[in-house]
């Protein structure tokens, strides 16, 4: 039972980097390499900030705010000095490599003792769970699935709500369509950095979660980070089918519990662990692929 | 009013000559001017388009725009001013938003997006009006997305967004060239029947001597750069494809025109 709980708070927690893919890659066409740096990023200076005696919702606040800053310097790489995607997340995930481990002092600090955003949580949360007939072993657990399925559904809604408003609208918009957004007189430059910010504020809050959850942080725990988004991207587009917005993102959220699920199971099912992010590749490149099989479209319309 | 004072655009492709695409070109369209360019393909249309838009900055020379010199404004800048509408329907709308939400956008064409909710009740009312009374039919399909629409009818919602503020200019760059006939002659009334009733400056480029027969009030023909043609007035309104032909001859006499751009010409718009 414990595993599952833990599977399902764990898969939502990376939710918030598939959450962020989803703005990069869907909403702009943008591959962000810099998501394995700000996940590292988030996880970072939360952890710093907790050690330091900081309250855990603001200290996750602050890796939140880093990843922001680090989405920002990719947007500025691109829109600004005019470097190609790809080529400026790995500028920043390479810089960030060093800001990382000079930041946390060295490659891994465990988070005992400190207080952390689930222990208040489970806190708030363990009498609704025991109420719910959760075993005594498992209400703790509970609890702290909860506290993050409260924090992914409040993420979903504000994402909603932006991506609704005048300049939500626009910045979806302009990831679609440059030309038309210029035309209609928005700097598009500007709204990719927004983007860009928006979408690793996500990753480094997903960071700074899975730290948390974990009790320890590791200045490698960001590598593959991007792809594990896509792969989460594409399932849970899989699962919900075409839909607008908002079923897109709750689809999104599903597709990192989904994979997270498959995951757990090919372990218990006798996967090594090593074998993990090869696997998370192969899936990526499986759902990349898998459109020009199934359907026949114009290549152009064959991802997004 | 718009106005060009020589101006200037070359490029120089790499391992190709220098070509001047837009040539030292000066006029002025007073307020209220519907003028038709017409010219061969390479003339310069889009490059003296792409200048006055932003999307091609000018070598030398200068652009103003209802009392601003906007030479040095970015694109997005002009955008305050200049409506558009592009020859490709894909370029001009966003397909994976609806199209209340591509409507949404060209609200808040030249102000503040800012955080108010994009859809609202009073936008949908107001789009479901205009793009009834212009396309019955099309104010029924507000939550389709818009690249769900026919091109003729994505063009007509493009057409929509870019008068949905009256703008200082119309820019239209061969719009009705990627749809079929039908869905052109539509397209080309719904322009007409805007320019007229918003009272607009526009400067329409089109392939289709018809068009440059029956529509605007003052005719530009490109060449090389360069303004071969420019009637306006009574003598537009008399126009008709036989004088456009002897224009052209005409033209090739002087040698403001080679034998084959002068046959190209013929036989494309008459
Ligand atoms: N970005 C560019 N780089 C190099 N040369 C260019 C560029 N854009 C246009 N040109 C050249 O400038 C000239 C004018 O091109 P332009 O697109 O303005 O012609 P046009 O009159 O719009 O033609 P069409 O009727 O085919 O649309 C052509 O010789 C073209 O090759
Ligand atoms: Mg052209």
């Amino acid at each position: 039972m414990i595993t599952l709980l833990s599977t399902w708070t764990f898969g939502l927690a990376l939710g918030f980097v598939a959450l962020g893919v989803f703005v990069s890659y869907r909403l702009f066409s943008f591959p962000d390499i810099t998501t394995d740096g700000s996940f590292t990023l988030g996880a970072v200076v939360a952890t710093v900030l907790l050690v330091a005696g900081v309250d855990p919702l603001l200290a996750t606040l602050g890796g939140m705010a880093a990843g922001a800053v680090a989405g920002s310097c990719t947007g500025m790489l691109h829109a600004l000095l005019g470097i190609e995607p790809l080529l400026s997340g790995i500028l920043l995930t390479t810089a960030l490599a060093s800001i990382n481990l000079v930041v946390l002092g060295r490659s891994n600090v465990p988070l005992s003792g400190v207080p952390t955003l689930f222990d208040r949580g489970e806190k708030l949360l363990l009498p609704l769970a025991r109420g719910l007939g959760f075993a005594e072993t498992d209400a703790g657990e509970a609890a702290r699935l909860g506290c993050m399925l409260l924090l992914a559904a409040l993420a979903v809604l504000l994402l909603y709500i932006f991506f609704r408003t005048r300049l939500g609208t626009a910045m979806r918009a302009g990831g679609d369509t440059p030309s038309m957004a210029r035309a209609l007189g928005r700097n598009t430059g500007l709204l990719t950095i927004a983007g860009l910010a928006i979408a690793n504020s996500l990753t480094a809050l997903s960071g700074a979660l899975v730290a948390q959850y974990q009790g320890f942080v590791d200045v490698q725990m960001g590598i593959g980070m991007v792809v594990w988004g896509m792969a989460s991207v594409f399932l849970g587009a899989a699962l919900v089918g075409p839909v607008r917005l908002g079923g897109a993102l709750i689809g999104t959220l599903a597709g990192s519990v989904t994979f997270r699920l498959l995951v757990a199971a090919a372990l218990r099912a006798g996967l090594h662990p090593d074998w993990l992010k090869f696997t998370t590749a192969a899936v990526v490149l499986a759902a990349l692929v898998a459109p020009r099989f199934l359907v026949r479209r114009p290549q152009s319309q064959s991802i997004r | 009013m718009l106005t060009l004072n020589s101006a200037t655009v070359a490029f120089s492709a790499p391992g190709g000559p220098l070509v001047r695409a837009v040539d030292g070109v000066s006029f002025t369209l007073p307020a209220g001017t519907f003028a038709v360019m017409i010219g061969t393909n390479g003339s310069g249309k889009s490059t003296l388009q792409g200048s006055v838009a932003g999307t091609v900055r000018l070598d030398s020379g200068s652009v103003q725009l209802a009392g601003h010199d906007i030479t040095r404004w970015s694109e997005h800048a002009r955008a305050r001013l200049v409506g558009r509408v592009f020859q490709d329907p894909r370029a001009g709308t966003a397909a994976s938003l609806s199209v209340l939400e591509n409507l949404a956008v060209a609200a808040c064409r030249g102000r503040p997006a800012g955080l108010g909710w994009a859809t609202s009740a009073s936008l949908r009312s107001l789009a479901a009006e205009r793009l009834g009374s212009i396309a019955p039919g099309l104010e029924d399909r507000l939550d389709q997305q818009i690249g769900s629409l026919s091109g003729g009818q994505r063009q007509i919602v493009a057409l929509v967004m870019a008068t949905w503020h009256r703008p200082e200019l119309l820019l239209l760059d061969e719009h009705t060239a990627a749809l079929d006939p039908a869905a052109a002659d539509r397209v080309v009334q719904a322009t007409a029947r805007l320019i007229r009733e918003q009272n607009l400056t526009a400067l329409m480029v089109t392939h289709s001597l018809k068009q440059a027969a029956s529509l605007g009030d003052r005719l530009l023909l490109m060449h090389r750069g360069r303004l071969a043609l420019d009637v306006a007035g009574a003598a537009k309104r008399r126009l008709s494809a036989d004088d456009l032909a002897s224009r052209f001859d005409r033209l090739r006499a002087s040698d403001q025109l080679d034998d084959t751009a002068a046959r190209t010409l013929t036989e494309l718009y008459v």
